[in-house]
């Protein structure tokens, strides 16, 4: 019997945003709980698809995210997870149905302002040339920097303050004058994370965020961005960590071949059943609610 | 302003009144007894010498805005079949023999302006980078082929022997009539490309993520079409093709930014209009036996071994 088992996260050191998380290790018991969720605010803000279908990808689906909450979409390789999460960042036209944010359909919003409401960090970041991390982050900031005069361009000074906050969320403002090429694969996965936080999104949308992270970084991770939840963002997260998505996630999506199989609380999205159902795996859960692990029989 | 731009400048600021007075007739300009003296000046250098500073920032600034299009070092503004399309209609303008005055330039442009227009149609909706990229080496292939048919086809050996000549690119003899057609030109075209800025600095971090950031790629792949269209259309026009500017220049000044492409275009432009200023300075002092050295054959006599050096660098990673 085979285990895939992971804790409460590890928050940075001195992040932004993540006071309210108390400090501690991957592996160590009797972790203080975590901060109760913000109730989420149902309706205004949420990101919604409806009927979104995308041939080959999606089936046609139906879904209601709520910020202030961490959403995970989970499910095997093929299962339309990246497309469905591209789609929710309106960056892949649906061939039915719509992505909606609050009101309003994000297919008609200009680029720049459905930027300014969601970040996106795709499956594998990729950056041409080898600049600095502060000057990575800075191009978080570029949603905002459009004609002088128009009514959401930043400051000099705004983007700076935003640069800064999000250097600093990310434990990262030691590493700033560093090139990217000289950065471990989880430094640089936090500043790309710090790269959308820059912007300053309402929406948080990441695609595998975790992967070729290690233990104590991805809890880590984790942890920053469930306090980004907690300050009122909406998180969706592409994860296949399913122990990940159980103990951290508000809410867990599952689909399986472009179908939505499971939406709800992960105890119940992610039930034996559904698991047995979609990963084709016969396994239980082991342990208390927020630290439990995935034990795979037979 | 940053430093690099500042130096720049200041170079530039030397370069340019120093290079009037070097060529065959070297002027002392505190001993001004060189008979015609103002003539060569103002009818010869000067003129050739702006169209350096033209050229050079044209080349320079499309070279970079190709690298940040690209997203790759070795990019340069002839692969999308720009620059050997206006040859291709600067050559036609010589076989049929109606190269005088401004019919030359004018059907360069010509030919600048169907391979921009032929780029326009098969961008397509999407805005994809590497079909773009397929189709503008298709042109840039298809231009050359039909340049070679007309060299051999030509109507007579002077024709020939004029074609080829021209193709190996020059400033020698130009005069103020070229500066006026490249420099607006050249301008606006700088101006696309600066606008394209922002687009160029979110395609960095790869395709998903500028669109992410806002980016439409439409807008960014008309800007490149029309910034690197008439920058290097200018070019060819006024002066033949003048290789390797675009893909040196980028290399000297971007370990002196920050990286993102939209900082690397003014220190690309000034850099360009420098590196030009001074290689046609040598090409002008160079003595040679049966006329000046050829503007176009020295720059790529420097930018092959250049390009050997970074490709050696590349493939040891440090590049």
């Amino acid at each position: 019997m085979s285990e895939i088992r992971n804790e409460k996260p590890l928050p940075f050191r001195g992040g932004v945003g993540v006071g309210d998380v108390p400090t501690c290790t991957v592996g160590a018991g009797g972790q203080a709980p975590p901060p109760p969720p913000t109730p989420p605010l149902k309706g205004r803000g949420a990101l919604g698809v409806q009927n979104l279908a995308i041939a080959r990808r999606l089936q046609p689906l139906t879904a209601e995210l709520h910020p202030g909450e961490v959403t995970a979409i989970c499910g095997p390789n093929g299962a339309g997870k990246s497309s469905l999460l591209a789609a929710l960042a309106g960056l892949l036209v649906p061939d039915a149905g719509t992505v909606t944010l609050g009101d309003a359909p994000l297919a008609g919003m200009p680029p720049r302002e459905r930027a300014r409401a969601i970040g996106y960090l795709p499956q594998a970041p990729e950056v041409a040339w080898d600049m600095t991390v502060e000057v990575l982050v800075r191009l978080g900031r570029l949603p905002w920097q459009g004609a002088p005069l128009h009514r959401a361009h930043a400051s000099p000074a705004e983007d700076a303050a935003a640069v800064e906050a999000a250097l600093a969320t990310m434990d990262l403002s030691a590493f700033r004058q560093r090139a990217v090429s000289h950065l471990s694969g989880g430094e640089a996965a936090r500043a790309q994370v710090a790269r959308v936080l820059a912007g300053a999104p309402r929406w948080l949308l990441a695609d595998e965020p975790l992967a070729n992270l290690d233990l104590a970084h991805a809890a880590a991770l984790v942890g920053t961005l469930r306090a980004e939840a907690r300050a009122g963002r909406g998180v969706v997260l592409v994860l296949h960590d399913l122990a990940m998505a159980m103990n951290h996630a508000d809410r867990v999506l599952v689909l399986r071949q472009g179908a939505l199989i499971a939406d709800g609380p992960p105890q119940q999205a992610l039930s034996a059943d559904t698991v047995a159902q979609v990963w084709g795996v016969k396994a239980r859960w082991l342990g208390e609610p927020g630290s439990m692990a995935l034990a795979l029989e037979g | 302003m940053t430093r690099p731009v500042a130096i720049l400048l200041a170079l530039l600021a030397v370069a340019f009144p120093a290079s009037l007075l070097a060529g065959k007739v070297w002027i002392d300009p505190l001993h001004p007894v060189v008979a015609n003296a103002g003539v060569i000046l103002m009818q010869l250098r000067l003129p050739r010498a702006c169209l350096a500073l033209v050229v050079g920032a044209g080349l320079g600034s499309a070279g970079a805005a190709m690298q940040g299009y690209l997203r790759n070092p070795l990019a340069d503004p002839g692969l999308f079949g720009i620059a050997p399309s206006a040859a291709l209609g600067a050559v036609l303008s010589l076989w049929l023999g109606v190269a005088a005055g401004w019919a030359l330039p004018l059907f360069a442009l010509i030919g600048a302006g169907s391979a921009m227009a032929l780029l326009g149609l098969i961008a397509g909706r999407q805005g994809g980078v590497a079909l773009f990229t397929l189709a503008g080496m298709m042109i840039a292939s298809l231009a050359g082929a039909l340049m070679s048919l007309a060299i051999s086809l030509a109507p007579s050996p002077f024709a020939m022997s004029e074609i080829v000549t021209w193709l190996m690119g020059a400033l020698a003899d130009r005069g103020w009539r070229e500066v006026w057609i490249a420099a607006p030109l050249t301008l606006g075209g700088v101006l696309c490309l600066f606008a394209a800025g922002r687009g160029l600095d979110a395609l960095s971090l790869g395709d998903m993520a500028a669109r992410s950031l806002g980016l439409d790629p439409r807008r960014l792949q008309a800007l490149i079409i029309a910034g690197v269209g008439l920058t290097v259309g200018a070019s060819v026009a006024v002066a033949g093709i003048i290789g390797f500017v675009g893909l040196m220049v980028p290399h000297f000044v971007r370990p002196f930014t920050d990286r993102r492409p939209s900082s690397l275009l003014l220190p690309s432009a000034l850099a360009g209009a420098l590196l030009l200023l001074l290689a046609d300075v040598l090409c002008r002092v160079l003595p040679l036996t049966g006329g000046e050295l050829r503007l176009g054959i020295a720059l790529s006599l420097l930018g092959a071994p250049f390009f050997l050096h970074l490709l050696l660098r590349m493939r040891e990673g440090r590049a």
